[in-house]
């Protein structure tokens, strides 16, 4: 075991925070969705069509590419849309609980490979290079599961996790078996898992320390022509689960924050749970308009209250789209409620790490990158984390490799995007990055 | 502010496209940002950002330099009555000195903002505020002397030929307020340097002026210590405070550490350029005065002499600081500093033609900063390559 201390990054402290330690009852919704765009690298191809009934853990649709592939219908119910948009393209696809709890069961004795495709849970886990969907005909070098969720308001997964860290052990078993590698496991200090198989490395420092990638890249980063995966620790209980009593499980425990949610509370939800069954009579009730993220502020999907938990978060945070509209002059002012990391506000007096809260404004205009070393601070990688952006955006290949793209996902620029004076959009930038080299290279 | 408001949104749609003043859709789009914080959220990626924008961090700096900016208006009043021989009171020479720099200041704005806005309008883009720092950054190295058209003429060049060409705000390659006063420093040598250029002695606006008093030498100290060593007597407190002639920003050490102290706790400036360019002119200094030689009149000053004499702190803490012209990389920051450091010294002391090395220094390293960086992060990537075959 060892410590591993991450400097770069930063902790932000946001309005919002859980304070009670109770889970809230169970919510259930009358739709679930699974939303394909979660799924990174999987074109979706149908197996249920509306109106045909499908049981938990049974594949709504799997990868256009590599029939192995499928994603699983969190609930057993009825399959009630497959919503299009654009070209046709799947945007969700909605199903209807008949609430009769049978899941599919599956044979534990098959192949662990074959089962954790068939479950949908090989679709949980992500690979490094390019954050997809794993591909099945590479094992990975090594597999990295962490054990907690850095980000800003994020829940404890020790919370989410509960008993269900019973069945970790079973998971590291079986993640061994699909790598020549080890098995790592990064904890944070206050929660150490010490009771499975896997290489446990514990992380101190600040936001992104809990991303898996980021371990990955302080443990053994990730080389031209490797694979790792990558994945949390609920993932890996749910394998555990599986190959324990052969159901998907996809109840969850689901972290309800921001400084527009009225109480900050964890509920007991399903993956996929619609948001209005979520957020049902718990927003705050002012004229200000709300934005709703599914996930986190940094890496989250905006959504409405008609959207769904997505499938990769725990976590529902909602802030205000704008705090104060039409700011006069807001260039010069001297107002501490305007927060920045760096000392040219006065906020810097309140202390860097007080409780803020913050809107979905974008604070300024889009620049050409001026300051240096903005990126690099936020990023704990042995990576010039602006070089390789640049690289991206004039999509020059060569040094994308040498830079280091291979070890990246978007979410690791998250914070940088978030203190970023030239207020690029740096996940996206990464993400075509990522999209547009594998096209080259596969 | 709600009725201001409520015109711009009034008067918006004449700046729009098919509007009357389309043509001038950049400037209103500049008006109405600055004006406004825009209410723009963000659409993609993170849903938070930090409240510091390029607004505010160009004006961080302009803060920064006001120490400087004051100071100078009040030394180039102060050196103009003691030049013509009247005590003057201290209100006295500050007006002087702002009705003497208020026509540079509001030339050079006018000049960049003016291109500035031609070209974002012809690239359809925003209006960029690299020039709110540019443009207080002129009137602070130029010769309080130098004729406006020429100061119009070298800004209008540096502008388009250092900045707009190269892409505008974030993509130039030499700093531009520096290729402003090296266009001057070279196309108008005999204005630029002497005893002439560094004391304004006629009135401003009518108001000051007079006769020189006998034995008046309008030099700079470095100026003196090339020409006329054995009767140099500014000491270095005097260049400390800044009492002394020179170009209007540069010469008081306590307002440029100001202005220094103020760009490093907001973070704006790279303290690692800063303290590297200060140990790169003591070292160069040290290595000078170790070897001093009536041949080079300069190297007889002692090494914090060298710092605090001509604009070597001003371009320590202003010039090289400027993060798009400089080093990227943490390691390429020191060894840009340093060597920016040395060369002003170097320079200063072994080149004849020139009393004063800080500009040429700043821009031959603003030339190989790319290469350094280029350097820095090739060794990142054999390390990585390493990495990959060591597996």
């Amino acid at each position: 075991m060892a410590l591993i201390k991450l400097k770069k990054g930063f902790d932000l402290n946001l309005k919002g925070q859980i304070k009670q330690e109770n889970v809230a009852d169970e919510v259930t919704a009358t739709t679930y969705a699974i939303i394909p765009d979660d799924f990174t690298g999987i074109i979706p191809r149908m197996e249920k069509k509306p109106g045909q009934h499908v049981a938990a853990g049974e594949a709504l649709y799997h990868d256009k590419n590599d029939e192995k592939i499928k994603v699983t219908s969190p609930v057993s119910g009825t399959v009630e849309d497959v919503v299009r948009g654009e070209r046709r393209k799947i945007m969700a696809v909605v199903v209807t609980p008949d609430n009769t709890g049978d899941g599919k069961l599956f044979d534990t004795r098959a192949n662990p490979k074959e089962l954790l495709l068939e479950s949908g849970l090989w679709a949980m886990i992500r690979q490094r290079p390019y954050d997809i969907v794993p591909t099945t005909e590479v094992r990975p070098r090594d597999i990295f599961i962490t054990a907690f969720d850095s980000a800003p308001l994020a829940p404890s997964l020790k919370k989410v996790l509960g008993d269900d860290e019973k069945y970790l052990p079973k998971a590291v078993e079986v993640l061994s078996t699909m790598t020549d590698g080890k098995v790592y496991l990064g904890c944070p200090k206050d929660y150490t898992i010490d009771d499975t198989r896997a290489e446990v490395n514990t992380f101190v420092g600040p936001h992104p320390a809990g991303n898996a990638g980021v371990q990955a890249a302080n443990v053994k980063p990730v080389n031209k022509g490797e694979v790792v995966w990558t994945l949390d620790v609920i993932t890996a209980a749910r394998i555990g689960k599986l190959f324990e009593t052969g159901k998907v499980d996809y109840s969850t425990v689901v972290a309800l924050t921001g400084s527009g949610i009225a109480e900050p509370t964890y509920v007991k939800a399903t993956m996929g749970c619609s948001l209005k069954s979520l957020l049902d009579g718990r927003l705050v009730e002012d004229d200000k308009p709300k934005r709703i993220i599914a996930g986190n502020v940094l890496t989250g999907v905006k959504e409405t209250t008609e959207g769904y938990l997505h499938a990769p978060y725990r976590h529902i945070t909602v802030i205000n789209e704008i705090n104060k509209k039409d700011e006069f002059m807001g260039w010069a002012s001297l107002s501490p409620k305007k927060y920045s990391i760096y000392r040219v506000f006065t906020s810097w007096l309140m202390g860097r790490h007080k409780e803020v809260d913050l809107d979905a404004k974008l604070n300024g205009g889009e620049r050409a990158i001026v300051l240096s070393g903005e990126y690099d601070r936020m990023l704990p990688m042995d990576i010039y984390a602006e070089f390789l952006i640049k690289a991206i955006i004039s999509f020059d290949i060569d040094k994308m490799e040498q830079l280091g793209i291979y070890e990246v996902a978007p979410e690791d620029f998250a914070l940088a995007e978030f203190a970023d004076t030239s207020k690029l959009e740096l996940q996206r930038i990464v993400r075509e990055g990522l999209d547009k080299m594998r096209a080259e290279m596969c | 502010m709600k009725s201001l408001r409520k015109f711009m949104d009034k008067i918006k749609p004449h700046f729009q496209e098919g509007g009357k003043l389309a043509k001038l859709e950049s400037v209103y789009d500049g008006m109405e940002t600055f004006l406004f914080t825009p209410n723009t959220t963000s659409r993609s990626g993170v849903h938070i950002h930090d409240s510091n924008d390029m607004k505010r961090t160009m004006i961080t700096v302009v803060v920064a330099l006001l120490p400087c900016l004051l100071f100078a208006m009040y030394n180039t009043g102060f050196q103009h009555f003691k030049a013509i021989g009247i005590d003057a009171s201290f209100w006295q020479m500050f007006l002087f000195g702002l009705l003497a720099m208020l026509p540079v200041i509001v030339v050079s704005y006018v000049v960049g903002l003016g291109i500035e806005f031609i070209g974002a309008q012809i690239h359809h883009k925003e209006i960029q505020e690299g020039f709110l720092v540019t443009g207080i950054l002129i009137p602070l190295i130029v010769p309080i002397n130098t004729p406006l058209w020429m100061t119009a003429v070298a800004t209008a060049f540096a502008v388009i030929f250092a900045k707009e060409i190269f892409g505008g705000t974030g993509m130039n390659i030499f700093n531009v307020a520096l290729i402003t006063r090296a266009f001057l420093f070279f196309a108008y040598p005999s204005e630029m340097s002497g005893d002439k250029a560094f004391v304004k002695l006629d009135s401003a606006f009518g108001y000051g002026g007079g006769n020189v008093v006998d034995g008046f030498s309008g030099a700079t100290p470095l100026g003196e210590v090339a020409t006329n060593f054995d009767n140099f007597s500014t000491s270095t407190m005097d260049a400390f405070i800044g009492l002394i002639p020179g170009s209007p920003g540069e010469t008081s050490m306590i307002a440029i550490l100001i202005g220094a102290s103020i760009l490093l706790f907001t973070g704006i400036a790279s303290w690692r350029v800063m303290l590297s360019v200060f140990a790169g002119g003591l070292a160069m200094g040290a290595l000078a005065h170790s070897l001093a030689t009536p041949t080079y009149p300069a190297s007889m000053l002692d090494p914090l002499a060298q710092l605090c004499f001509g604009g070597f702190a001003f371009a320590a803490v202003f010039m090289a600081t400027d993060p798009v012209t400089g080093a990227r990389t943490k390691i390429g920051q020191y060894i840009y500093g340093f060597l920016i450091g040395v060369f002003a010294i170097l320079i200063r002391v072994y080149n004849g033609g020139y009393p004063e090395g800080a500009m040429l220094a700043v821009l031959l390293m603003n030339a190989f900063a790319p290469l350094i960086d280029y350097c820095v992060v090739q060794a990142n990537i054999n390390r990585r390559l390493k990495r990959a075959k060591a597996k």
